[in-house]
């Protein structure tokens, strides 16, 4: 078959290198619904679960069975299935239910259950229900921080510069296991750096990651993972039990932890045992709950890009989201991932968190070009931080960053490296020598970083775990060596494991190691005007991104300039018929300068002038007061000139070639896009309204056209008009005028 | 009831596990050594606290963690790894786990944690 060209086109556009399936029940590839996804139903006894979703306690698996004995109330659990799907759902839009309520109603549904509960729900009503039961108030967002050679300047920097842009978890990871205790401590350097308050994390393998917790080398561990059905727990070598106890180790010590699972696993894994995504994510969000643990990150997570090759595959990850919500877990909704090729389809998924806002919207925002992320690349990366803080501005939505200028980029990126090259040399890592630190704070990506000795790294960071270093050792190393503000900012944070604050669900810390979290700051939303609201503070600062400029500069001519045309008293009607009048606005030559395009007035004029002259016609020029309108210019030239035809032309360029017996607002030809108007352009204006007046015929002026002139010019265009407008005094008459 | 955030409402009441006061605990006291890494640890009484702060929220499952984490207080780091790696599929026979459970009773009073470990060998 031969494609048409447009089809072509499209063909290669990105959305096509994306994967798109069709549903296929038996290995899971399905979101919900599947033919072998089980009736919800329940049965109690003496308090005790007996049956869930059909299955009866002697054939529990360990899912079941970790769900009935942990995750489901029996207190509620008749109540509760007893309602229709379709009422709970409607409960979870309606903003006279309040959240607790919903949550309550909730501890008391089976997975099934709760399925039939979100499947009931449309997007918009997804978003809402988010709106209302994410746990904490105030929305926040977490950065990934790695990079390709692990070099620890750059990872300091980085950490350092997402800090500053309102991350407040801060998640690094290794290419090479043994690095992780030099990734860990870079960045929680970082960390402290500037406004300096973030929980920082390394995802490596169990144990290492409790010992650098252990250590204080990091503050909070995300990747407990868990999975729907029991053969894809053993393949990730644990059980729902060795998870529950892994999560009460990590609170012991005072260290914050939230569990990790997200649709398309077990199905990946080869054991969804038929099993729709949905109703095993489900699983997994109640294993989450019933093991005690605050909170989870979900929505696909790495898998992202295998619901997305389903129908419903972006709704079915809202939805889970959306059910860890619901059982009252924090929520760090994904987005870590690479979700497609379509920058539309990244965005347009990207807003189902961001709109209604997650406990983080991101479990893990790129701060660094994408080749360094060692997670593979989120939905958005680095490039992408301008467009992200535009979509906050644009929609006065809360999405957790803030935007900074550049100096005050600079400054923190410079202020972290010295830092960690401060701490390595103090604790006799190997050097971090001052063209690296001065590479960190400009570097594009770790290809830019000059060479490390990796062997020495490798052997330093072995020596630094087995010699038991801790935090304080790198809070000492910091105060030692000057930087008193990150040592006190990092010791800020150390010391909440003493409280214990940030083990409640959805705890972040705010500068200063106040800790917000849904206990002190739960989300309160119930209809319009209530739950999160922006503060006019907060609103000025995701208005205020460095590339707004003010208004008020646009355009502005220099105070002490001459005026370009010099008056000569009231214009009176023309007796020459071989006069052309160009009419100029009551801005043009004075107030302002030059052209929308940047087209100085007086080359403007001259090539009208020249024009005209080329055939063999007089121009004169007269300057109107009474209007800024580029017709009633034209309309007012013709009136005065004495061949009957003019050109009038607005200060911003806009131009009109008119004849005495037309109606003011019609013309003989009109170059409403200035944008597109070059001097060559007005030399032939010139001509042909020399042209008319000859009575020859007229082949119409050639522009260009640029489809994105509207765009680029439209703010300009009402500056400039705005300017002119100023000018205008109605009732006076037009002056006649000279050149200067 | 504990009044939350317990780091700024309650401070007076916090203590590390060797008995430093919580507001004592500054970058002046780390430059002098007077606090070490098990210092910046909570104490099972913060844990119980914070078990009563969840619990207060709506949410035992949390509490019921926490308070799993404040008889691991005093459970040394290797140990509580050594328990871990035997709750992971394949690992330690039923008895094992039995035995495990049994000995976290005795020696550190963990009943609820013991409780979670005979689930476990029973699953």
């Amino acid at each position: 078959m031969t494609l048409s060209k447009r089809s072509e086109r499209r063909a290669a556009r990105p959305i096509h290198r994306d994967s798109f399936i069709e549903e296929w029940f038996e290995p899971g590839l399905v979101i919900s619904n599947s033919p072998g996804d089980p009736e919800p139903s329940i049965r109690i006894e003496a308090g005790r679960v007996v049956e869930l979703d059909g299955v009866p306690e002697e054939r529990f698996d360990w899912l079941d069975r970790f769900i009935a004995r942990h995750a489901i109330d029996v207190s509620v659990a008749e109540e509760a299935m007893a309602l229709e799907p379709a009422t709970i759902a409607r409960m979870l839009v309606d903003i006279h239910v309040p959240r607790s309520e919903v949550v309550r109603l909730v501890s008391g549904l089976t997975p099934a259950k709760i399925v039939r509960v979100v499947d009931c729900l449309n997007a918009v009503e997804m978003m809402m229900a988010l709106q209302k039961m994410r746990a904490r108030r105030t929305p926040s967002n977490q950065a990934h921080v790695t990079n390709r050679r692990e070099h620890p300047a750059l990872l300091a920097a980085d950490a350092a510069e997402a800090v500053e842009r309102g991350f407040t978890e801060l998640e690094t990871t290794v290419g090479v296991s043994r690095y992780a205790p030099l990734n860990a401590l870079a960045v929680l350097v970082g960390s402290g750096t500037g406004r300096g308050a973030a929980l920082t994390q390394c995802a490596v393998e169990e144990s290492l990651g409790l010992k650098l917790a252990l250590r204080g080398l990091t503050t909070y561990a995300e990747t407990l993972s868990v999975y729907g059905t029991e053969r894809a727990f053993r393949d990730g070598d644990d059980s729902p039990w060795s998870k529950a106890f892994l999560a009460s180790a990590y609170a012991s010590r005072g260290v914050k932890i939230r569990f990790t699972s997200g649709s398309g696993s077990e199905a990946l894994m080869g054991h969804s045992e038929g099993r729709s995504m949905l109703y095993l994510e489900t699983r997994c969000l109640m294993a989450v709950k019933g093991a005690g643990a605050q909170g989870v990150q979900n929505g696909s997570i790495s898998c992202i890009a295998l619901p997305e090759s389903l129908p419903g595959g972006v709704r079915g990850v809202m939805a889970e989201n959306l059910v860890a919500a619901m059982l009252d877990l924090e929520l760090a909704s994904g987005n870590d991932a690479m979700a497609s090729h379509s920058e539309i389809r990244k965005t347009a998924k990207l807003m189902l968190q961001f709109l209604p806002g997650t406990d983080f919207i991101f479990s893990g925002y790129s701060v660094m070009p994408r080749e360094d992320n060692l997670f593979g690349g989120g939905n958005f990366d680095g490039e992408d931080l301008d467009d992200y803080n535009v979509l906050q501005r644009d929609m006065l939505v809360d999405g957790g960053l803030r935007p900074v200028a550049e100096e005050r980029v600079l400054e923190v990126r410079r202020r972290a490296a010295r830092a960690v090259q401060a701490v390595f040399d103090e604790l006799g890592l190997p050097p971090i020598r001052d063209e690296e630190v001065e590479a960190a704070v400009y570097a594009y990506s770790s290809t830019d970083m000059p060479e490390r000795d990796v062997p020495a790294d490798l052997e330093a960071a072995t020596a630094l775990l087995e010699s038991g270093a801790s935090a304080l050792d790198v809070i000492r190393a910091l105060a030692r060596r000057g930087f008193i503000e990150i040592a006190q900012n990092i010791l800020a944070i150390e010391r909440l494991r003493i409280s214990g604050d940030f083990l409640q669900t959805s705890a972040v810390v705010l500068p200063g190691g106040r800790v917000l979290s849904a206990v002190n700051d739960p989300n309160d939303y119930r209809g319009p005007g209530t739950g999160y609201q922006l503060t006019p503070e907060r609103r000025d600062e995701i208005a205020r991104i460095p590339q707004a400029v003010d208004p008020r500069t646009i355009g502005a001519a220099p105070a002490d300039e001459e005026p370009l045309l010099v008056e000569c008293g009231p214009a009176q009607p023309g007796r020459q018929t071989d006069e052309i009048v160009i009419a100029v606005g009551p801005a043009f030559g004075s107030a302002l300068r030059e052209t929308l395009l940047g087209l100085p007035h007086r080359r403007v004029l001259e090539a009208l002038i020249e024009g005209v002259r080329q055939e063999g016609l007089e121009p004169r020029i007269v300057k109107v007061y009474s209007t800024s309108d580029c017709g009633f210019l034209g309309y007012q030239g013709a009136q005065l000139s004495g061949s009957g035809i003019a050109i009038g032309i607005q200060s911003k360029g806009t131009t009109v070639i008119h004849r005495r017996d037309l109606q003011p607002l019609d013309n003989l030809e009109l170059f409403p896009q200035a944008p597109n108007l070059t001097l060559d352009s007005y030399r032939v204006i010139g001509r042909n309204a020399a042209k008319y007046a000859k009575g020859e015929p007229v082949l119409p002026v050639p522009v260009q056209i640029d489809n994105m002139a509207r765009l680029k010019y439209i703010v300009k265009t009402t500056i400039l008009h705005r300017r002119e407008t100023e000018q205008v005094a109605p009732g006076r008459p037009a002056e006649e005028v000279r050149l200067a | 009831m504990p009044d939350y955030p317990l780091s700024e409402k309650m401070a007076e009441r916090l203590r590390t596990p060797s008995g430093l006061p919580f507001e004592e605990v500054t970058l002046e006291a780390v430059m002098a050594g007077r606090v070490t890494m098990a210092d910046l640890r909570l104490t099972a009484e913060a844990l119980e606290l914070q078990a009563q702060v969840a619990e207060q929220a709506g949410r035992p499952q949390l509490a019921e963690n926490l308070r799993r984490a404040a008889e691991l207080v005093a459970v040394p780091d290797e140990e509580i790894l050594a328990i871990y790696n035997a709750l992971r599929p394949g690992r330690a026979s039923r008895e094992e786990l039995l035995a495990l459970a049994s000995e976290l009773e005795a020696r550190y009073g963990a009943f609820r944690c013991a409780a979670l470990i005979r689930e476990a060998a029973a699953s």
